[in-house]
């Protein structure tokens, strides 16, 4: 059997995947970027390895591609694509209906609308301010005191979102505290915090054009809470999956298993076989 | 004598001036925190201490800043730039040009001869043109606010931050610092990028000299510095920690005009000085 792989250098998370001839996931694994972008690349992959039970040696993993901004650091890589081209690509295999892709990380939100065979058409991302990506929602979690995974499911269990008004991260904070200080119920402000994230990325979404299906991709989908106020604000539901997480490496894995298929053996194993 | 309070609730700090005539007899400042309403009454009662009076002294008391309609004493509320206009044409008569960068705020305006404002550009929404930024940039470097003054005093050079997000800067200056770049190059370069954004909003206003700079952020001699080198002209600065009490100041100003107008209508003043939650009758 013949592997490739797929890491995904985030800002803020590390993301690595094993995907067969198949084309199945058979290893997943996730570490926080920290400082030391290499040495997070290295961990992801050994895990996600250990995780699929796969021996390198001996089943050989045939291309690794990295992406996400710390792409050029994974020094064990063969290729390195953009978290764009990966986002998207991921995507599509997995809902082969894709035609919009928003990927929401840690640092950053990016739209994307890709063609039926996954190509990127059009992209926009918010390279100027952290508003309308993760850290806003985590700027909430720390003014909260809440563990991240409990932002989704806290936030809907108000049914009236609170109105925040600031439109910068590092203010959130204030506006956030000066609310409960007032009395206002945590999952009404926090209602209101995921309503305000959505209305950026809905934003960015109407620039590239919002065609119908929408997946949802990068660690924010897994809050429950942001799925659920995106669905209502679009009107429709967008496509998540356990995986959503993991499409960015899961596209670098599949563009991987391109490689392979093209027969094009990178050179570090040609030296081995020679 | 007459004696008034002017009172600035501003995002970050609140600030207050006591004055009798043209006399500063008290002042008192302390972080705003999550209930301005509080921290106005905390921060007069503190100016009531240092000038040694009874708060039924105050005549009438003027509120401005962003947390001015929470002040439940004063008699009157205004703009921060009509306090600011006041306060620094109180100490510099030929000011034009206003430059107030705060915690939480960055506002340019331009005045004319009366106080009255001309023009004015704000940015209160992206925390990258204001002090949070400098705060931010030294707290990811292990920092309280109040070393950034003397840090970057040290730099000889300055290294380039983007400034485009405050979010963002936070991986810049890591990565600067995991390549040996001193702390206080990178403060400096910050303040480099707070003043260039800060000079975009003069030029906004059409700045005329004699230009004043104001704000807690004056308070970074880096900061007034790298003004002075980026404007052709000289620019008037407070001394020491009254920079960051010039709207108090102008409040305080236009609260005894207010006394003296009321005095020539024959209206009696009204006062209102009482603790929060007294009835204020």
């Amino acid at each position: 059997m013949t592997y490739a792989a797929g890491v995904d250098v985030g800002s803020t998370q590390t993301k690595a995947v094993i995907i067969d001839e198949d084309l199945r996931i058979v290893g997943r694994a996730l570490v926080s970027t920290g400082s030391n972008v290499t040495v997070a690349a290295e961990s992801a992959y050994e895990l996600a390895l250990k995780q699929g039970n796969i021996l390198e040696e001996q089943d050989g993993v045939g291309f690794i591609i990295g992406t996400g901004y710390g792409r050029y650091k994974v020094t064990f890589g063969d290729a390195q694509t953009t978290e764009i081209s990966c986002h998207g690509r991921g995507a599509v295999h997995m809902f082969p209906g894709t035609r919009t892709v928003v990927d929401m990380g840690g640092q950053d939100t990016k739209a994307i609308r890709v063609s039926p065979t996954g190509e990127i058409l059009d992209f926009v991302m918010n390279d100027k301010c952290a508003a309308g990506t993760g850290r806003f929602l985590g700027a909430a979690a720390s003014a909260l005191d809440l563990p991240l995974d409990q932002l989704g499911p806290t936030a809907l269990q108000s049914s009236r979102p609170v109105k925040i008004t600031t439109t910068c991260t590092v203010f959130a904070d204030g506006e956030i505290l000066s609310l409960i200080g007032k009395g206002k119920r945590v999952e009404d402000v926090l209602l209101g915090v995921h309503h305000s994230v959505v209305s950026r990325s809905i934003g960015l979404l109407s620039r590239v054009g919002i065609d119908k299906e929408v997946t949802f991709t990068g660690g924010v989908a897994n809050n429950t809470g942001m799925v659920s106020v995106l669905n209502q604000e679009l009107g429709f539901d967008v496509n998540v999956s356990e995986d959503s997480h993991f499409m960015g490496a899961l596209g670098a894995a599949l563009f991987a298993m391109d490689r392979i298929v093209a027969g094009r053996t990178p050179a570090r194993l040609q030296e081995v076989k020679a | 004598m007459t004696i008034t309070a002017g009172i600035d609730v501003g995002g970050a700090y609140t600030k207050v001036v006591l004055m009798d005539g043209e006399q500063i007899i008290g002042k008192a400042m302390l972080r705003t925190g999550y209930k301005p309403a509080i921290a106005a009454e905390e921060c007069l009662v503190s100016a009531l201490a240092a000038a040694g009076i009874a708060r039924d002294r105050i005549e009438y008391t003027v509120a401005t800043g962003f947390g001015r309609f929470q002040v439940a004493f004063s008699q009157l509320n205004v703009t921060e730039l009509t306090a600011a206009a006041w306060g620094a044409h109180a100490l510099f008569p030929q000011t034009q040009t206003i430059l107030d960068v705060g915690g939480h705020a960055v506002k340019a305006s331009r005045i004319d001869s009366s106080r009255q404002v001309k023009s004015f550009r704000l940015n209160e929404k992206c925390a990258a043109g204001t002090g949070a930024f400098l705060e931010k940039t030294a707290r990811y470097m292990g920092f309280e606010t109040d070393r950034i003054g003397a840090l970057a005093s040290t730099s000889a050079v300055a290294v380039p931050i983007s400034g485009v997000c405050t979010v963002f800067a936070e991986a810049e200056v890591i990565n600067h610092l995991s390549q040996g770049i001193a702390a206080a190059d990178i403060m400096n370069g910050a303040i480099v990028s707070l003043v260039g954004k800060s000079i975009q909003l003069m030029k906004r206003v059409k700045m005329e000299p004699e230009v004043t700079l104001i704000g807690g952020i004056m308070r970074f001699p880096t900061m007034v510095s790298a003004i002075r080198e980026k404007v052709a002209v000289d620019v008037n600065v407070p001394e020491g920690d009254l920079v960051q009490f010039v709207a108090a100041l102008g409040a305080g100003a236009l609260a005894q005009l207010q006394v003296r107008r009321l005095a020539e209508q024959g209206t009696p003043v009204t006062r209102r000085a009482e603790p929060v939650g007294a009835s204020a009758s």
